[in-house]
């Protein structure tokens, strides 16, 4: 096999996987076995693959495959356990296999592949699983990541990820989740689990400076793929189209975030030319679209701070009133101290430091352990020449970091006070 | 359609007095979801419970029983009444949980039945 087959057939995994699982979810009722047969029916095209070439419908032909891996795995448990209702599945199957087109007609199917990839993501984010559980299912069977991938992405044992993932299938078998859209009604409490699974995958990739780089940013691309298949599946949904607008105006900056020798470098001092143009593009083109909708909401409203900033030559230019006034509004959708304490900083930029300390210091007593808000004090008190004090709030924020990245960067800012 | 429990918990040791006004709105808001949960079908068995301390555990060991007074789980939060509901699937059982809670204005599990 060559390498570039090994290329191709990677690259038609991770776009096919979550969709051919997801149909065969739904043919098949079980999740396992949709797993398992998916599994196989890859080990087959990575053999077959390199003789023939990537057949024009991949997914189609991933799907067929699967299902009658399926169909002879349950032929084989007949005859022997769980008889009956391995019956029943086949008979079912068979059914289907008079109506099911032939692969190439799979195509076809589109809105049916959409409806099951939708399925799928709103079973993965099922609100009844934990946030952990959400997120590890999501990247397992809507994303296609192996269960190793996932762990070694959120620095855990293999063992705890893969403990993670079974439990939150069995939770959801157990309990007799239905493999449904959610009804109109639901859609806005389920809709905002799903896009706060995705942040969160975003978050870790984008955020996390620890660990394996590559993997992070890895993670992160991933986001802004579920992000663009939930756009494509609820194109009317703008809280969607703010997230992915979001995700892409964020990760544009990746390439200025880290410096030559791997510190960070904050907003203001990031060479803005590394920015990637055609990714704020982007973002800011979808984000147009969404507002139009007047429906805002604080995905929306991160990504219109996020535009403020893609679109300022640099850190003195910036509008930072519009900014507090974006900040306002995300305190009303959410009303948090540490959106409050991010205001904060916008205050700080518009109206100088001595409002922006003002506002910071009233925040004391819901984030005193939260690392940001004595490294902000600690930036605050410095550019009003308190040196003293700046210095001892960088202590606080040492005390509370044990991301050595952050230290790093915390510890050069305590010594240009000199 | 699957079987699921309700349970309905409390953080203290409690008493069973229905004459305060909160007890009197709690029950009338359990009485209304009891209501609710027959009209609908889905109600198997429900009904509230006297105070952990009344509890009583057996345990036997090779044939010979033992008692000891008091609740099993010696925690303060204990079950103070369940339903036994039947649903469709997990999302309409969550919705009458999430209505059980609301009418006894304490936390609720949801747990399901295994399946024969």
């Amino acid at each position: 096999m060559n390498p570039d087959h090994d290329g191709d057939l990677a690259l038609v995994f991770r776009r096919e996987a979550g969709r051919c699982t997801a149909t065969l979810i739904r043919v098949l009722g079980d999740v396992d076995l949709a797993e398992d047969s998916v599994a196989e029916a890859f080990a087959v095209a990575a053999e077959r693959w390199s003789v023939e070439g990537v057949p024009p419908n991949p997914g189609g032909w991933i799907t067929t495959t699967a299902r009658n891996k399926a169909l002879d795995r349950l032929r084989r448990e007949s005859s022997r356990t769980s008889r009956h209702a391995a019956a029943q599945r086949l008979q079912d199957l068979r059914m289907l296999d008079d109506h099911e087109p032939e692969p190439d007609g799979l195509h076809d199917l589109v809105g049916v592949v959409a409806d099951d990839q939708l399925r799928l993501t709103f079973l993965c984010c099922h609100p009844a699983l934990s946030p952990d559980a959400q997120v590890a299912l999501t990247l397992r069977l809507l994303g296609g990541l192996a269960t190793h991938e996932i762990a070694r992405s959120f620095l855990v044992a293999e063992d705890t990820m893969a403990q993670r993932i079974v439990r939150a299938k069995r939770k959801l078998r157990d309990n007799h989740a239905s493999y449904r859209i959610p009804r109109h009604a639901e859609l806005p409490d389920r809709l905002r689990a799903v896009l706060a699974a995705v942040s969160l995958i975003f978050n870790e990739g984008h955020t996390s400076t620890s660990g394996d780089a590559l993997t992070r940013t890895d993670l992160s691309s991933e986001a802004i793929r579920l992000g663009r298949v939930l756009v494509e599946l609820m194109p009317d949904e703008p809280e969607a189209a703010g997230l992915l607008a979001l995700m892409l105006l964020t990760d544009a900056r990746r390439p200025a975030r880290i410096a030559a020798d791997g510190s960070m470098v904050r907003l203001a001092d990031q060479d803005r030319s590394r920015w990637d143009r055609d990714q704020i593009e982007e973002g800011s083109a979808l984000l147009r679209t969404c507002l139009r909708r007047n429906q805002p909401g604080p995905f929306q409203i991160q990504a219109a701070i996020a535009a403020v900033h893609a679109g300022s030559a640099d850190d003195e230019s910036t509008n930072w009133p519009q900014i507090v006034t974006l900040y306002d509004r995300l305190l009303v959708h959410r009303p948090t101290p540490v959106v409050a304490l991010n205001r904060a900083v916008a205050v700080s930029r518009a109206d100088g430091p001595a409002a922006g300390l003002a506002v910071v210091d009233a925040l004391r007593e819901e984030l005193a352990e939260y690392q940001p808000f004595h490294a902000t004090r600690a930036d605050l008190l410095a550019r009003l020449g308190v040196h003293g004090e700046s210095r001892a709030a960088y202590d606080e924020a040492l005390a509370r970091t044990r991301n050595t990245t952050e230290r790093a960067f915390l510890h050069g800012q305590r010594r240009m006070l000199g | 359609m699957a079987q699921y429990l309700l349970s309905v918990w409390h953080d203290e040791e409690y008493v069973v007095d229905f004459s305060g006004e909160d007890m009197q709105r709690i029950g009338a808001q359990v009485g209304a979801l009891n209501d609710e949960l027959a009209a609908a079908g889905a109600e198997v068995f429900g009904g509230g419970l006297q105070p952990a301390s009344s509890a009583t555990v057996l345990r036997s060991d090779g044939g010979d029983v033992s008692m000891t007074d008091g609740p099993y789980a010696e925690t303060k939060e204990q079950m103070g009444g369940f339903w036994v509901i039947e649903a469709d699937d997990f999302d309409a059982a969550l919705e009458w949980a999430r209505k059980a809670t609301v009418a006894c204005e304490g936390p609720v599990e949801l747990r399901p039945f295994q399946s024969e």
